[in-house]
């Protein structure tokens, strides 16, 4: 008898579990899957037939009319994406692993309130900082340009908090007090020695940070006015703007969202168990 | 008595670690070295935005002499925030994501807890396929979600109103009740695998011993997720509310983009919203004190309930 209470249950709750859980999965894919299927419908279609099944299959020239339209503007947002996030990502994770490096190895006075600024800084709504940013840009004359983006994308307090973390707990003091035995000076140490040690985690505060730019999408609206400038959600979100009054364009904001979201996906799920090194240590806390 | 003990250690691990590395480790140059390249940009885009923020909300702008003298800019003291706590759009703003808030934020957060749990236990295979699935919307930015849902929401194009009416529904995914819990649809859908992930992270760091007694003892899968699991990642849960109680406050890009095809979203829907319209119009000194305000809500909020959740659950 109790023996078999246990087996019943499992069955019963295996089945509930699993048809929980494909319901589930077709609600995160169903908006991707309709939009694979919009992007191979031609622009008739659309409205006239089924939106889960598919048509005439129109991909390659919905990719073309995408990408010769107003001269390419599409594959220049595109460029514009990934230099922002890239790059900003890249110069990102430098920045943060040499300060939160700092912070986990040396000890010098006011240590613990420079790294409290920067959670306070974590907390703080990127949101309330571009209309601010906005202004100061002008003064300077950097709004409209690439700068007016890449320059505040650089900065990630939750990257430095990551990377203080991370290099505590995998950065042995050993190892960097023989590498400055044997004479190395800090920075010497911190690019041959430290930098090695600690790769997989900077690969997960460059991934954080990557899709952070990537994503955002106030702070170019808020910087740029130059269509030739802007990332691809701000640009889409213009065309998207406009398809009231230009109804083909709805074909190339289908064709277009789904061409900038497939090459993330896939570098998501090539690159799954850094995101979790990395939620894991930032809900320790 | 440890107290002292471990302060006593401390202090001799530092003076030890001093004598050792000649006069206390690297110069204060080169520890600047090391904190400026993140800590100048970090001042200059973060910390000053922050400040003239601040002193821009306390400005005036005062004409002389009716409505088309010169402009000249005063100091005005909490004016502007008088104007912003009288302003009925900003309440108006306040009251909706609130809703939103209190809805979205705990059914996303417990869906994420489910999923969790269930990836976190033998009943289910595929393991691998559902964490992927629940975790790939975190790829698509906020704006491509709310083109892409806004199309299964349009009344032309989505397949979902076909199907719901051809079972006898007449939904209306953009009207005047509905559309804010068509944009809170899409924050869930955004952000559910991320916090998932979080607290499936947390559950992976659980030693197994933990569970061994319980399951000995005859506990279900069940009783051992809810009396033992919850419990332990109580921390995970916490951060995964503060981030969306952050992120709700910041609301802007999904009612954006859904604005564009619902006449049911006002320019002024969100507080962001509000701040950007204000903007638009050239009142920077409100726009600013409507942003400070909104910062100051994040931070009162997400302290508070840090602060409530932690004294509870004796953190």
């Amino acid at each position: 008898m109790s023996n078999q209470t246990p087996t019943r249950e499992s069955r019963v709750s295996r089945t509930a579990a699993m048809a929980l859980m494909f319901l589930l999965a077709i609600y995160f894919l169903l908006p991707l899957y309709f939009l694979i299927v919009a992007a191979t419908k031609p622009q008739g279609d659309l409205a006239s037939t089924f939106g889960l099944t598919f048509s005439h299959f129109d991909l390659f020239k919905n990719l073309d009319t995408l990408f010769s339209r107003s001269d390419g503007i599409f594959g220049r947002w595109a460029l514009n994406s990934v230099i922002y996030a890239v790059l900003g990502a890249a110069v990102g994770t430098l920045i943060s692993a040499l300060c939160g490096y700092a912070l986990a190895k040396f000890k010098f006075r006011g240590r613990e309130f420079l790294f409290s600024v920067i959670l306070g800084g974590v907390l703080v709504p990127t949101t309330a900082l571009a209309l601010p940013l906005f202004l100061l840009f002008s003064a300077t004359g950097i709004v409209n340009t690439y700068l007016a983006v890449f320059l505040p994308s650089i900065v990630s307090p939750f990257g430095v908090y990551l990377a203080r973390i991370f290099t505590a707990a995998a950065v042995p003091e050993e190892i960097l007090e023989s590498a400055r035995l044997d004479g190395a000076g800090e920075f010497r140490t911190f690019f041959s020695v430290a930098l090695k040690l600690l790769t997989p985690s900077l690969v997960t505060i460059f991934l954080f940070q990557f899709v952070g730019i990537w994503n955002n999408f106030f702070l170019p609206m808020v910087m740029l006015q130059k269509e030739s400038l802007f990332p691809i959600t701000l640009g889409l979100y213009q065309w998207n703007g406009q398809t009231a009054r230009a109804p083909l364009l709805q074909e190339s904001v289908i064709t277009g969202s789904l061409v900038s979201i497939v090459p993330v996906i896939i570098l998501f799920i090539l690159l799954q168990r850094f995101w979790r090194t990395g939620l894991a240590s930032g809900s320790i806390k | 008595m440890t107290d002292i003990a471990t302060r006593a250690t401390r202090v001799v691990a530092t003076t030890g670690g001093r004598s050792r590395h000649n006069g206390g480790g690297p110069r204060a140059g080169t520890i600047a070295a090391f904190l400026l390249p993140f800590f100048l940009p970090f001042v200059l885009f973060y910390l000053v935005p922050i400040a003239y923020a601040v002193w821009q909300s306390f400005l005036v702008v005062r004409r002389t002499g009716g409505q088309y003298g010169t402009s000249y800019t005063a100091f005005g003291g909490f004016e502007q925030y008088v104007q912003v706590f009288q302003n009925t759009e900003f309440w108006s703003s306040i009251g909706r994501i609130g809703l939103f808030g209190i809805v979205q934020v705990p059914v996303m957060l417990f869906v994420a807890l489910i999923i969790a749990l269930l990836l976190d236990t033998p009943l289910l295979k595929l393991k691998g396929f559902f964490r992927i699935t629940a975790f790939m919307p975190y790829a698509v930015p906020g704006v491509i979600a709310a083109i892409m849902w806004s199309f299964l929401y349009s009344p032309q194009l989505s397949p979902l109103v076909d199907l719901l009416k051809a079972i006898g529904l007449q939904p209306d995914f953009l009207g005047p009740g509905a559309v804010l819990w068509s944009a809170a649809n899409v924050s869930t859908w955004l952000w559910t695998g991320y916090n998932m992930l979080i607290m499936f992270s947390a559950l992976q760091a659980i030693p197994q011993e933990l569970y061994e007694a319980a399951k000995l003892d005859g506990a279900s899968n069940w009783a051992i997720a809810w009396r033992i699991k919850v419990p332990i990642i109580a921390p995970s849960i916490i951060l995964t509310t503060v981030f969306s109680i952050i992120g709700t406050l910041q609301l802007y890009a999904e009612p954006a983009v859904l604005r564009q095809i619902s006449s049911n979203i006002s320019s002024t829907f969100t507080p962001n919203m509000l701040a950007y319209a204000v903007a638009s119009g050239n009142n920077y000194q409100q726009a600013a004190a409507i942003s400070v305000v909104i910062a100051v809500i994040t931070f009162v909020l997400s302290f508070g309930f840090m602060r409530l959740t932690s004294k509870r659950a004796g953190l």
